[in-house]
């Protein structure tokens, strides 16, 4: 294992590992764009969803043991993803101690540059969005097991929505930057890549944020109601 | 013609083909475990410079290099566009190692060393496949085999180039097998280093002086042999393509310290440049010359026609090069080329501003073979015209004018590469070894290199293998009293303070030498000029403006110690070109012309390489000549008519 | 034409500097950047001034020694051109221009407008070359290059080492200088022996001098004055990424 380690003490190496823990990162999100777009079928097919998800791995593994594992390797990936992208952006400043007092941007975009605050905001939701949803802390009305309660009676707060779509624009801006940029780091480049790669980032980020967004606006809209 | 003592060009005997290897046989070697012990002091690191110190070091040899930019590979080779020669014969168009040395020998109009041009065309071979194996990025065929051109109006395909930035990739290759040694621990580089003097020890280069350009720190250095790689002189002229940097201290302070100076006032004018635009220009830019394969030079038959290219009809254009040299017509050699455009422009027929520069017009080869097929051929060099000038060459014709481009004289060297101070070399452009009168295209980065990578880590062995174990200490009185020398010229320089900027002077020395000592020169106008650069000369001293310190970075203390000894070499320029009352390559001189306006040689009285002794500053500086024998070569007029 | 400077003075390495404020009357639309600087330095010299240091040598955009931030763009707006390659008329009279010196821990200033480039050297020497002996090689013709193949390392090839990459990018990282001279001799044959080694020890030394790391801000490759695409960085990172995690023999390196 030493050479892993010896491999994440490079800077390079490190951000090859945040491009994996991206990929890996982008899959869940994804994953639970998907299963969330059940809340459009009703409240039975997303319950039935999350509990399903429960019981996956069924009947080798005990209920919420395979789940267990996944949130774990999730969690770690995001750990490191972290610690890659703060230390990086410390040795970052680092090697730019002062400023010009002319900057003029050519290339770089405004997702490539704010990523760490992109982070920093993905990050602080997903903490509150698992007190509000996972946990239900943060949740006026939780009821363990009701996701699709849940989820509409804590979308008809307003604030609690306009954070949430807040949240998935600096989601859409990451992935924007991110998802093609992990090509170039993974030197995953050559003319197929780079005609698609540009329009692909573009395209998911769109999707997952829109995606996303949809949920709390069709609660707002009452597209999706209690009671479905 | 007695051969002074000094002067001993230690040519080997036997057959010309011979010479070479023999000569490599009987040098004395060095034991390999030996060479560890000795130091050689490589002032330069420029193709010369940079191949030498590599090879040098994988010998075994420590070195120290040093340059005055801040990194080796910034050397003024780096700007080299066109290409290198070699006898590959790779075309199969009937070249090969003699035809290289006779085209060499005769473009240098024969004033160069039979010997050292044979051998220089046969490692050309070599130094391709060193370039190669290094990773030089050679223009290549569809069939994956190097690809040639020909170059500089030569009969054959002999030119191996890397785009237009044949020096840039040369340099690179030997700038990182330099780096390879430096990461070894053999090779020591020293940036922003300038070295001020050589210094002697019992008659022999002991070590050198140099000023650190950051800290200003005058210090010395004690090595076993120095070298001087430190390219040409051209910009005595102030104005000349080349780098701003490039100067002459190094091998002018060597000559002041006893090397013989050869062949000063051979300089080769390059006729295709972007024109001067104004007082404030401060180099001019190389157009390649293969622009004279499409393109056609005119100017207007009316002195002083002022119009627009476009509306000068063509019954009243004058394409002099095609009406003069009907065989040749826009491919006759650069002087030629250089000296129709200065005479055109003297009678006033020049165009743009000051009138001095004539078209260069693709419109005919447009028309012929369609831009598409222009544009691949020149597109990058039009893209250049068009950044510098701001005028589209597809449109309007570029317009071009000679520049000083390349000097040809510099220190005497021997066989070995070593001038006549024992222990002091000098390779490439700086030394005057193989280009005679005239260097063609393409052969200074082959000499360069050859001298660096295949002749000096030869030769030097032999000269070191006779001082084993003789090293010398910095602490000597020889080291303090020339480091005293340098540190009261610089205190002098910052005390003038007078009215006048180094610029200023430089300008005017150039403007004295342009007109004195450039493309034509007559007795009247060198004799003027004798007499005007002391006098410039003396005024520098008492009114040049250095501002600022000593023990800081100070550029324009830098050029002022540049300068001053331009103002010196200059007038030996001037000797040289005064003293050669013939015609011969880029010596042009006034007085020896054929009926037609020629060129016209004297060989009964100028077959000899010109090397000068320094006598003082401002004294007559005493001639010793050096005979040249053609055995091989058949000595014949240029005529391109 | 008249123009307004802003330019960065500093007497030295570790002095304190500031931005200074210059008139540069009657300039010639035709004149080069560096030729205004040429000027304007005259008229300090004879006012008794300090003229403004700065690297220059060869003026036609090939040796890299120039290069500074001409209003927020290293080496100025225009696309594919060293600062020396600028001509006055891509301004308008009136102008203001703020000149700056690359900034970046690994380049410190040593005076005005000048700065220290020797890591580029240091990570040429760590491994940007093909060890080959003067004398040992075979003849040029015997190994043959795909055309396409040199000409694509001629591009990577043609990289100045100005420092405009660094100078230019948010995170001051030397990926777009280091990944072409990896990329040069990555992709030819000569290259093919040393093309582990190489990489890993070139990346090696550029992560122990100053500079920051690539995000992938693509601004090097829009500042580069010979237009080095970052294509030539992924390829870096491909070919590190084998050597480190694939390739066992130099696992420890
Ligand atoms: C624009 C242009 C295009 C050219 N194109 C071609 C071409 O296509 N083909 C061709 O064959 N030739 C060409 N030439 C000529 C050729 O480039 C040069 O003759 C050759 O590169 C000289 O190499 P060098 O190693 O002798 O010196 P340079 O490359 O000039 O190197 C001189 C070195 O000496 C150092 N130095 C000088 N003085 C000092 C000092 N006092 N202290 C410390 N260091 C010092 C410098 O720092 C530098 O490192 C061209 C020249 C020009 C100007
Ligand atoms: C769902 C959560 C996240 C996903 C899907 C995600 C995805 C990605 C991806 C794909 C990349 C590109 C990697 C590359 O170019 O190699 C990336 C980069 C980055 N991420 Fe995230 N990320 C997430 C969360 C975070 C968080 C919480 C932070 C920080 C606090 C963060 C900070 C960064 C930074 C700074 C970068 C750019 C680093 C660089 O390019 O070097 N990310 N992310
Ligand atoms: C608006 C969009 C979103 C909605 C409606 C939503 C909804 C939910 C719901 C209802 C749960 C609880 C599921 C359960 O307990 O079974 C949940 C869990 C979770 N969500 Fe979201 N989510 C959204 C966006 C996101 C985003 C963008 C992220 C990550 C960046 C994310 C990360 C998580 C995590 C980590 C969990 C915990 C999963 C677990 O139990 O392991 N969610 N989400
Ligand atoms: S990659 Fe481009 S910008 Fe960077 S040093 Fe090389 S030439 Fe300059
Ligand atoms: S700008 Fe910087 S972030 Fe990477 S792509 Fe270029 S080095
Ligand atoms: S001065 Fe050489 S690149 Fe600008």
């Amino acid at each position: 294992m030493s050479w892993i380690v010896d491999f994440y003490r490079t800077a390079m190496g490190k951000k090859a590992v945040m491009a994996v823990t991206g990929i890996a990162l982008f899959g869940f999100v994804l994953g639970h764009l998907v299963g969330n777009l059940k809340l459009y079928m009703g409240p039975e097919h997303l319950d039935h969803y999350a509990e399903a998800l429960r019981e996956l791995g069924a009947p080798f593994f005990a209920r919420g043991q395979v789940l267990w594992i996944v949130r774990l390797g999730l969690l770690a990936a995001l750990a490191v993803h972290v610690h890659a992208a703060v230390t990086l952006t410390l040795l970052n400043r680092r090697a730019r101690p002062k400023s010009y007092v002319k900057t003029t941007p050519q290339a770089s975009t405004y997702a490539s540059r704010t990523m760490i605050w992109g982070g920093a905001v993905i990050a602080l939701f997903v903490v509150y969005h698992l007190l509000h949803f996972t946990t239900g802390d943060v949740h006026p009305d939780f009821e363990p097991g009701a996701v699709y309660h849940n989820v509409v009676t804590g979308f008809l707060n307003p604030w609690v929505s306009a954070f949430y779509v807040a949240a998935q624009i600096a989601l859409g801006l990451h992935l924007y930057h991110g998802l093609w940029s992990l090509f170039q780091t993974l030197g995953w480049n050559g003319p197929r890549v780079n005609v698609f790669r540009r329009r692909m980032a573009a395209v998911l980020a769109v999707v997952i944020c829109a995606g996303n967004v949809s949920f709390p606006i069709a609660v707002l809209t009452g597209a999706v109601r209690l009671g479905g | 013609m007695p051969l002074n003592g000094k002067m001993n060009a230690r040519i080997p005997t036997g057959p010309i083909e011979q010479k070479w290897d023999k000569h490599r046989f009987e040098l004395k070697l060095v034991n390999p475990a030996n060479k560890r012990k000795f130091e050689v002091l490589m002032v330069g690191t420029g193709l010369a410079g940079a191949s030498a110190a590599a090879t040098l070091a994988e010998l075994g040899y420590d070195v120290k290099a040093f340059c005055f930019q801040d990194s080796a590979r910034r050397a003024h080779s780096i700007s080299a566009q066109g290409g290198i020669n070699a006898a590959k014969n790779y075309q199969n168009d009937g070249d090969s190692v003699f035809r290289l040395f006779y085209d060499t020998v005769k473009g240098g109009d024969y004033r160069s060393r039979e010997a050292n041009v044979y051998r220089l065309a046969q490692v050309s071979v070599n130094i391709i496949d060193q370039c190669a194996a290094q990773g030089v990025p050679f223009a290549r065929e569809y069939g994956g085999l190097l690809d040639n051109r020909s170059f500089g109006g030569a009969q054959v395909s002999r030119t191996f180039y890397a785009r237009g930035q044949t020096g840039q990739q040369l340099l690179l290759g030997a700038y990182q097998a330099m780096a390879r040694q430096v990461h070894a621990g053999k090779v020591e580089v020293h940036p922003r280093t300038e070295m001020l003097d050589v210094v002697l020890v019992d008659g022999r280069a002991r070590g050198i002086v140099t000023r650190d350009l950051v800290t200003g720190e005058v210090r010395s250095w004690a090595g076993d042999a120095v070298v001087l790689a430190t390219g040409g002189y051209g910009n005595v002229y102030y104005l000349s393509t080349n780098a701003k940097g490039s100067n002459v201290t190094a091998a002018w302070r060597a000559h002041r310290r006893g090397a013989l100076f050869s062949n000063p006032c051979f300089t080769q004018i390059h006729p295709t440049c972007i024109p001067v635009s104004g007082d404030y220009q401060s180099k001019l830019t190389l157009m390649s010359e293969s622009l004279r394969n499409d393109g056609r030079i005119w100017v207007p038959k009316q002195a002083g026609d002022g119009r627009a290219p476009k509306s000068i009809p063509e019954d009243e254009r004058d394409y002099y090069l095609e009406r003069k040299y009907p065989a040749f017509g826009n491919l006759v050699p650069r002087d030629v080329a250089s000296r129709n455009s200065k005479d055109v422009c003297d009678e006033g027929r020049g165009v743009g501003p000051g009138g001095l520069g004539v078209y260069l017009d693709f419109a005919d080869a447009i028309g012929r073979l369609g831009k598409e097929v222009i544009a691949a051929r020149y597109g990058n060099l039009f893209q250049m015209y068009e950044k510098i000038t701001g005028e589209d060459p597809y449109v309007v014709p570029m317009r071009i004018y000679p520049a000083v481009h390349y000097t040809m004289g510099g220190l005497w060297v021997d066989y070995n590469l070593m001038t006549t101070v024992p222990g002091l070399y000098a390779i490439g452009e700086c030394n005057f070894s193989d280009h005679g009168a005239n260097r063609l295209g393409a052969s200074a980065l082959m000499q360069g290199l050859a001298d660096g990578y295949f002749i000096l880590p030869y030769t030097i062995g032999d000269y070191l293998s006779q001082h084993m174990g003789e090293k010398v200490s910095t602490d000597r009185r020889e080291f303090r009293e020339v480091e005293g020398e340098i540190c009261a010229k610089v205190d002098k320089l910052l005390a003038v303070d007078g009215s006048r900027t180094v610029d200023d002077f430089h300008r005017e020395l150039g403007h004295v030498m342009w007109h004195g000592c450039g493309m034509a020169r007559d007795e009247a106008g060198l004799r003027q000029a004798l007499a005007q650069i002391p006098r410039l000369r003396a005024e520098f001293w008492d009114d040049v403006k250095v501002v600022g310190a000593g023990d800081n970075v100070n550029q324009s203390l830098e050029k002022a110690g540049r300068v001053a000894d331009f103002l010196e070499l200059a007038e030996l320029m001037c000797h040289d070109a005064l003293h050669r009352g013939e015609s011969c390559g880029g010596h042009f001189r006034v007085e020896s012309q054929t009926p037609e306006g020629e060129a016209l040689r004297d060989d009964d009285h100028f077959r000899f390489v010109s090397s000068w002794e320094f006598k003082g500053v401002g004294e007559a500086p005493e001639l010793h000549k050096e005979p040249l024998e053609f055995e091989y070569v058949k000595l014949t007029q240029r005529s391109y008519k | 034409m008249d123009l307004i400077l802003h330019v960065w003075r500093q007497p030295g390495r570790d002095a304190a500097g500031r931005m200074e404020r210059y008139e540069a009357r009657d300039m010639d639309r035709e004149m080069s950047l560096l030729e205004m600087l040429d000027v304007v330095n005259e008229r300090l010299i004879a006012k008794g001034e300090d003229p403004i240091a700065f690297d220059h040598d060869c003026r036609e955009g090939i040796c890299g020694a120039c290069g500074m931030m001409i209003n927020g763009v290293a080496h100025g707006p225009l696309a594919g051109t060293t600062a020396c390659q600028l001509h006055l008329r891509h301004f308008k009279d009136g102008d203001e221009i703020w000149i700056e010196p690359w900034r970046s821990a690994a380049f410190p200033v040593l005076k005005d407008l000048m700065v220290e480039r020797s890591a580029f050297d240091r990570i040429i020497e760590a491994g940007g070359y093909v060890s080959v002996n003067t004398g040992s090689a075979p003849d040029a013709n015997e190994v043959s290059v795909p055309k396409l193949n040199a000409e694509l390392a001629f591009e990577a090839a043609a990289c100045i080492g100005c420092g405009a990459c660094v100078a230019q990018c948010p995170n001051g990282a030397a990926q777009l200088f280091t990944a072409a001279k990896v990329s040069h001799l990555g992709l030819l044959p000569q290259g093919q022996p040393e093309r582990s080694r190489r990489v890993l020890s070139m990346v090696a030394q550029m992560e122990s001098e100053a500079f920051g790391g690539c995000t992938n801000h693509r601004e090097c490759e829009a500042v580069c004055p010979k237009e080095i695409s970052i294509d030539f960085i992924a390829r870096m990172n491909r070919d590190y990424l084998k050597a480190k995690l694939l390739d066992k023999r130099h696992a420890a390196a």
